[in-house]
């Protein structure tokens, strides 16, 4: 482990789609590409200036399918590797998302959301592509999908998304949105609290011994970068732990098995949850991205009235942290779950604990859910 | 004594692969693989440097049977991987081998961009005139008038010309062979892997399977004479009337050019960034100490 602090702590004015440049680089992402959409553009941007002073690269594609192919071969090449885009750009991705699934291929793809289906909402925010980050690409598959609410958030997951990609050699979605993504804020860079920076692990046999799909306990097989002596077959079909392919279905049952495991033994570390007010609460909201900030303006206004209100931040939605909503959902009489969609996380709450008392709240206009909107809603539960 | 091309396939081919492999017998597809192993292997470049990505269809298994390092991609990407491992290991020597379908239909953007991008890679087009994998429906590359399992009353479509294709979109090295001129496809393909830039070799092949039995050319021997009858060097090409030329095409090396490449100019942007930044006195962002150099 290295540490990602360097120098003296500076202020810095920052965009959410600027602090996740910075959060990248820190994580030691030295490759980009990248096909323009608002409200992402300004990452690919930045990363245009910066990369190449880093000695890394950036690349503008030519679509979204090449974009998500080449950090893919990036990646395979041992580059710590990003892409960035919204709406109609991720499910152009979704095709080489599954391979790098299928392939277990660490690398992180920002989806500053924006109002759908379709072109539909350039410019106006959304939380409706939450399912599609889990479920967006065909195929049982797992996946870590993280949302931030603000600008120091998309510093600072931004580097836990590398950091999970690596350590369990899988994709990572970064999900932000349009407010979090074009909202300017103050901050600290480095920050006081550095976040530990980790890296992929290598082989530590010689080549002729290694096996880039092999099972151990954690189920996360070394990787080996192309080129670096470890001559190795890389396919999308069903393969075997030599990497050819394999329709057995031992095989076949073996892989999938491992991939949703490898996930459920990291789940303490990578289900990560924030929590404001919650250990006398009696009332709690439940959400994520940028509606996180209304809710602790509106926790507060209700405190203020004397109603104990609490607040927990989902920042991974997938693998939903189950345990910490469960938790929130015994303690509380009734938990709001406000959402910048028609539903879409409510499915997973109401699955985890049948007997909660739920409301959802559920704007989808292109509007923001206000936090005097949550207060009412609060005061009404 | 191990007899050289015993040596070439001992080494260049994987044995932990299952032989025979999975294309049909008398397939072009098996030539063009000992094609490619014989040009790579009198290169004298070490198998950790070599890449070979491959898209989707039988031509797209090519790339498992090489001990090489290998991707199998998805249909028609195999040039946005290659493009991502180039550049993030420009000293690697980065192939692609893929179908037509698989490189001018569904990959047919991705195409013409790497050629104009003109990154070092060299592209392998092995162009047998139908979809092969799926069962004979038809390609940008199936002729106007032909058969297919799509177009049971005939192609009514003109096909696209690969190799013209690829000099249009500013491709360094473009070639065509084919599976009956073997020693030529040897010295193009190699041709293309030395070549500074963005090369293309496009192979006609046999698909005697399924273009063949819907149109008249079942048998593989046929097929070798078919293009050993139809195939007219460049140069001669070049004096025949579009009339003459009719159902023919030309083989050799359509392109050959010398101009600036990917990774060189790529390194140019890191220098005047860095330079830039100097100026400015600018420091976040990284100490510009040539913290890499791509010389290619
Ligand atoms: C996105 C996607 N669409 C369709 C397919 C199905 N498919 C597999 S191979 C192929 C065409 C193969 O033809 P070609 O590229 O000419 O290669 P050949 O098999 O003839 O070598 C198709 C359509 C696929 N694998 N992926
Ligand atoms: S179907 Fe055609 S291209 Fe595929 S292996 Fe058979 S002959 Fe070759």
């Amino acid at each position: 482990m290295q540490s990602s602090s360097e120098d003296q702590s500076q202020k810095y004015l920052l965009q959410g789609n600027e602090a996740i440049v910075e959060g990248a680089l820190a994580a030691g992402c030295r490759f980009f590409a990248g096909y323009p959409i608002t409200p992402s553009s300004e990452i690919a941007e930045i990363m245009s200036r910066k990369l190449p002073t880093l000695g890394g690269t950036f690349i503008q594609m030519e679509d979204e399918i090449a974009s998500m192919g080449a950090i893919v071969g990036a990646s395979l090449a041992g580059a710590k590797s990003l892409t960035a885009t919204s709406g109609p750009g991720f499910s152009l991705m979704q095709e080489n998302l599954g391979y790098a699934s299928m392939t277990e291929v660490p690398l992180v793809v920002v989806n500053v959301m924006r109002g759908g289906p379709s072109t539909g909402l350039p410019t106006s925010p959304s939380q409706a592509d939450v399912m599609q980050a889990r479920w967006g690409t065909h195929g049982d598959h797992a996946i870590i999908v993280l949302a931030v609410s603000s600008v120091a958030d998309s510093y600072e997951i931004t580097i836990q998304a590398f950091n999970l990609a690596e350590k369990y050699r899988t994709p990572v979605i970064l999900l932000s949105d349009e407010i979090v993504g074009h909202t300017r804020e103050v901050i600290s860079l480095p920050p006081d609290q550095p976040v530990p920076i980790f890296n992929r692990i290598k082989p530590s046999v010689p080549p002729e011994w290694y096996l880039p799909y092999e099972d151990n306990s954690r189920g996360v097989p070394p990787m080996a970068d192309i080129g670096s002596g470890y001559r190795h077959h890389v396919t999308g079909l069903m393969h075997d732990a030599k990497g050819f392919p394999n329709f057995s279905p031992g095989v076949t049952g073996g892989f999938l098995k491992r991939q949703y495991r490898k996930l459920a033994n990291g789940a303490d570390e990578i289900q990560m949850t924030k929590q404001f007010m919650l250990d006398d609460a009696e009332v709690a909201i439940i959400t994520y991205g940028c509606v996180s900030r209304s809710a602790i303006r509106a926790v507060r206004m209700a405190r203020e009235q004397g109603i104990k209100a609490g607040f927990l931040q989902l920042v991974t939605l997938w693998p939903f942290p189950k345990k910490a909503v469960d938790a929130v959902c015994r303690r509380c009489r009734a938990v709001l779950v406000p959402e910048m969609n028609m539903g879409q996380m409510v499915r997973e709450v109401r699955a985890v604990n049948q007997n909660a008392t739920l409301e959802q709240l559920n704007r989808f206009d292109g509007g923001f859910i206000t936090p005097a909107i949550l207060f009412r809603k609060l005061m009404s539960l | 004594m191990v007899e050289h091309a015993a040596k070439v396939r001992h080494d260049f081919l994987r044995h932990d692969m299952n032989f025979p492999h999975v294309w049909c017998p008398g397939c072009g597809l098996g030539i063009v693989l000992g094609s490619l192993i014989r040009a790579t292997s009198s290169l004298n470049i070490p198998q950790d440097d070599l890449v070979l990505a491959s898209g989707i269809g039988c031509t797209g298994r090519m790339s498992a049977y090489v001990d090489f390092n290998t991707l199998h991609t998805t249909h028609g990407r195999a040039l946005t991987f290659a493009t991502g491992i180039k550049l993030a290991k420009p000293n690697l020597t980065v192939m692609t081998v893929m179908g037509d379908g698989d490189a001018t239909a569904i990959g047919g953007n991705h195409f013409i961009h790497a050629a104009r991008r003109n990154l070092n890679i060299t592209a392998i087009i092995v162009n047998n005139m139908i979809y092969g994998m799926t069962g004979g429906q038809y390609s940008p590359t199936t002729p106007y008038g032909s058969k297919a399992t799509t177009a049971p009353y005939g192609h009514v479509e003109q096909a696209f010309s690969i190799a013209e294709l690829a000099v249009a979109a500013g491709a360094s090295y473009v070639a065509r062979g084919t599976v009956h001129h073997v020693p030529q496809l040897d010295g193009l393909i190699k041709g293309g892997i030395q070549k500074k830039g963005f090369s293309v070799i496009e192979i006609m092949s046999n698909c005697h399977t399924y273009y063949g039995r819907q149109n008249g050319l079942s048998d593989p021997v046929e097929y070798q004479k078919y293009f050993k009858k139809n195939a007219v060097s460049v140069k001669k090409a070049a004096e025949m009337s579009a009339a003459e030329m009719e159902g023919k095409f030309s083989i050799g090396v359509l392109a050959d050019i010398e101009q600036p490449a990917y990774v060189e100019e790529y390194q140019h942007i890191r220098d005047n960034a860095c330079k830039e930044m100097a100026e400015k006195g600018e420091k976040k962002g990284g100490d510009c100490a040539q913290e890499r150099r791509d010389e290619m």
